[in-house]
């Protein structure tokens, strides 16, 4: 009888060294396969759409997720085309991208960073999103920038008006569409100097974070550049819902301007309160007291009611504007929907568009090779006239508008006028501009 | 001085929501000992009554007009609201600019049912079970009703606004001999005060001057001696839920033209009504409406800039501040009963 040499650290010895042999093809190919994170590679490709579907900007998510499933129709070759055919490059052929089928998936980024950031993963690591694109505030844009960068994928930023996202906190993997709070001063304050002369004292009622420490700053520059004086600056917190006892002590400081830096409830509400408090009908230092709100949106407007009726404020895009593109994009929105599209709608569309047409002109997926495509990349027909991707900070430059409150509106709809089209030069401001300084871009990561 | 004649102004006119939805927060933990953490999203609720009730009255049927274009270029579809197609463009404009002091008369059987409702299906099962249990149940459920809200009408707030007549600001500092334009206030701020006045009178009149009232009053100090008596006081207590549910309906209804509703509108007001609660004495009716008042007048007080340049971010915390400093100080609250919260 043979002895056997089968010993039990014999056997885990064996099986180790086996199972690494077994194992050893498999690790490498893993990794010489996908040259970047989540390379497709069937007949289909995942972008990841990452809006607020719950949360106070639950609308603007909502009309974000319609813009989206349009884009993502329009690139399959279905409905007309919308924006695709006014688009400066004709890469796009409507047939998905690089001739794969576009499919999506969807997350809530509940307007928090944390919420945000955790759906973005999951379509990520598990859903194999290609790409990230949404969101409707600038906490949520920083963070979710920030996790596209590490994972390798690259992020379309949707409404962001924070100068930090391409400023202080840029990535090489995000790019921004929408305009920015410097913009907004840059293109407001002419107007207002107009409407409002050059001696005036405005009073600044802050939302508390990112997004409004930053337009205060810009507006502050460029109001005070015209010889405005700011008399006082207060934060109020994001979560306040009755500003009244903020509004009162502007009664009494002896501004006759009243700049509000809310945005969404906060905006509704102070606007609402400001307005309530006869602020409008008042007259200090001799002249009419003044109400603006830099950023402007039409969900907005439409909760403040009669109030914004007369007042000034900034947007990045309107349904109103009467170029091809624009129209084009109204008539395909407007007909599968039977509204309008909000400037977050128009902002999100164009990402996708973008996105897509990078991919097809740089002939691949890899987010470096896209962002490569995007950076520097000149185009028109999407509705702002010409617009440059900076490949300095991955912002967009383009014309801004100025609107206004319509008095007497024909619908429900026609809430806003655009009063003045501030050209794109006028907006544009240095890559090391102070407000934007202390970032870096860092290098594109491909993951994987 | 203008400036703390407006923030006193101010602060009683927060102080009367505070008020309000303490005086019925109150009620429930009084009679039934329930800390109801669903008791703003009642407040929410009313304020949409207000909501429901102007889209009711603005319900309007459509028709085409050939001359105008809507903005895809077709021809422009032109709403009008029944109430003005049948009884005429002035009373129907007239009844649907009065929307909101008409959602008082309509909100209150709603009220008054949902109160009900929710006592006898959900809450009524947690009265032996720990506060802990019922702060759960109640919390969840004012989850699930402001779920149920938003998914009616949208997560963006609704504008409201109040009637014509009292829209616009009243130059309260001309009456004091100030200079004109120096103390002003909105009007339906100030409806809403005297609103708040009423309510609060009435509620305290109902408990003191009635035999039902009486009995509630009598159920509260000793509910098992009533029973015994052979009062069903279990039945009293429903309906005092109910009126606790109307009086946070009525608060929410006519805050609705104060800033424009939605749906989480009812939290923002509760964790501070039930600060005022405990600083006004657990189960002390007078020392809800006294520490909702004392609480909005300090609120506003802490939001001048001067005071603010001396304590930056005083205004967030005053409130909270001056509840550790009482129940520190004086654990039963401002009225409490002795011994309640005290070991």
């Amino acid at each position: 009888m043979s002895k056997s040499n089968l010993t039990r650290r014999g056997l885990l010895k064996t099986s180790v060294v086996a199972g690494a042999g077994v194992a050893l093809p498999t690790i490498f190919t893993a990794s010489s396969a996908a040259a970047f994170t989540n390379e497709p590679t069937g007949g289909s490709v995942t972008l990841g759409f990452n809006v607020p579907q719950t949360g106070p900007y639950a609308d603007e998510g909502a009309d974000e997720l319609r813009a989206y499933e349009l884009a993502v129709e329009h690139l399959n070759g279905g409905g007309d085309g919308g924006m695709m055919n006014t688009f400066s490059s004709n890469a796009l052929q409507g047939n998905g991208i690089l001739g794969k089928k576009v499919e999506f998936v969807t997350g809530d980024t509940q307007t928090k960073s944390d919420a945000a950031r955790a759906s973005a993963k999951s379509m990520i690591e598990k859903d194999g999103a290609i790409m990230i694109t949404g969101g409707s505030s600038s906490g949520v844009a920083v963070a979710v920038q920030g996790l596209c960068q590490e994972a390798g994928v690259i992020f379309m930023a949707g409404l962001t008006h924070s100068n930090d996202t391409t400023g202080k906190d840029k990535k090489a993997n995000g790019f921004r569409h929408f305009f920015n709070a410097y913009m907004s001063g840059a293109a407001l304050a002419p107007v207002l100097e107009k409407l409002y002369g050059s001696d005036r004292k405005a009073y600044h009622l802050t939302a508390d974070y990112t997004w409004g420490w930053t337009q205060e700053e810009s507006i502050v520059a460029s109001t005070e550049a015209l010889g405005w004086e700011t008399v006082n600056t207060v934060k109020t917190p994001l979560a306040a819902t009755d500003f009244s006892s903020y509004i009162a002590p502007v009664l009494n400081s002896g501004a006759d301007v009243l700049v509000l830096n809310h945005y969404g409830g906060n905006m509704v509400n102070s606007l609402t309160n400001a307005v309530q408090f006869g602020l409008r009908e008042k007259q200090v230092n001799g002249k009419n007291f003044e109400i603006v709100v830099p950023l402007y949106s039409r969900l907005m407007a439409k909760g403040a009611g009669e109030n914004v009726k007369g007042i000034h404020g900034s947007t990045n895009w309107h349904w109103s504007l009467q170029d091809d593109a624009s129209k084009a994009f109204v008539k395909s929105f407007g007909e599968k929907y039977g509204f309008p599209p909000s400037q977050a709608a128009h902002t999100v569309y164009c990402q996708t568009l973008l996105y897509a047409d990078a991919c097809e002109r740089a002939g691949t997926f890899n987010p470096c090779g896209v962002a490569e495509a995007l950076e520097g990349f000149e185009f028109d027909g999407l509705g702002n006239g010409k617009t440059l991707y900076r490949a300095d900070d991955h912002q967009c430059f383009k014309d801004v508008l100025v609107v206004r409150g319509k008095e007497n509106p024909t619908s429900e709809f026609d809430l806003l006028e655009v009063v003045e089209v501030t050209p794109a030069a006028q907006v544009t401001y240095e890559p090391d501009h102070p407000m934007f300084a202390g970032g870096n871009l860092g290098s594109c990561n491909a993951g994987a | 001085m203008d400036a703390i004649i407006l923030q006193i102004l101010n602060g009683l006119d927060k102080g009367s929501a505070y008020a309000l939805i303490a005086l019925g927060l109150t009620l429930i933990f009084g009679t039934l000992g329930v800390v109801n953490f669903a008791h703003g999203a009642l407040f929410m609720i009313g304020a949409f009554c207000a909501v429901t009730l102007s889209k009711i009255l603005t319900l309007s049927f459509e028709t085409v007009d050939e001359t105008r274009t809507d903005f895809l270029g077709n021809p422009l579809k032109v709403k009008t609201p029944y109430v003005e197609a049948w009884f005429g463009p002035e009373t129907g404009g007239m009844l649907i600019d009065w929307a909101v002091p008409l959602a008082i008369l309509f909100s209150i059987p709603i009220m008054i049912g949902i109160g009900f409702i929710m006592e006898r299906g959900l809450i009524k099962h947690f009265y032996k079970r720990p506060h802990a249990d019922q702060i759960l149940v109640t919390f969840g459920l004012a989850i699930v009703l402001q779920e149920v809200i938003k998914y009616f009408y949208g997560a963006n707030p609704i504008p409201t606004p109040a009637p014509d007549a009292l829209t616009g600001s009243f130059d309260f500092g001309v009456l004091l001999g100030f200079d004109p334009n120096a103390v002003i206030y909105p009007y339906w701020r100030l409806v809403y005060f005297v609103f708040a006045a009423i309510v609060i009178g009435a509620v305290f009149a109902f408990l003191q001057f009635t035999t039902f009232g009486m009995v509630v009053r009598a159920g509260m100090a000793d509910r098992e001696t009533v029973g015994l008596l052979g009062i069903n006081i279990d039945r009293r207590f429903t309906i005092m839920f109910g009126i606790a549910a109307a009086v946070a309906g009525l608060a929410g209804v006519m805050y609705a033209p104060i800033n424009s509703p939605n749906y989480h509108m009812g939290m923002d007001f509760l964790v501070l009504s039930f600060v005022v609660v405990v600083v006004g004495g657990m189960g002390s009716l007078p020392g809800a409406v006294l520490a909702g008042f004392l609480l909005g007048v300090l609120e506003s007080f802490a939001s001048m800039n001067e005071i603010k340049s001396i304590i930056p971010g005083i205004d967030q915390i005053i409130i909270y501040l001056v509840a550790i400093i009482i129940l520190l100080t004086r654990p039963r609250g401002l009225m409490g009963r002795k011994g309640v919260m005290e070991d």
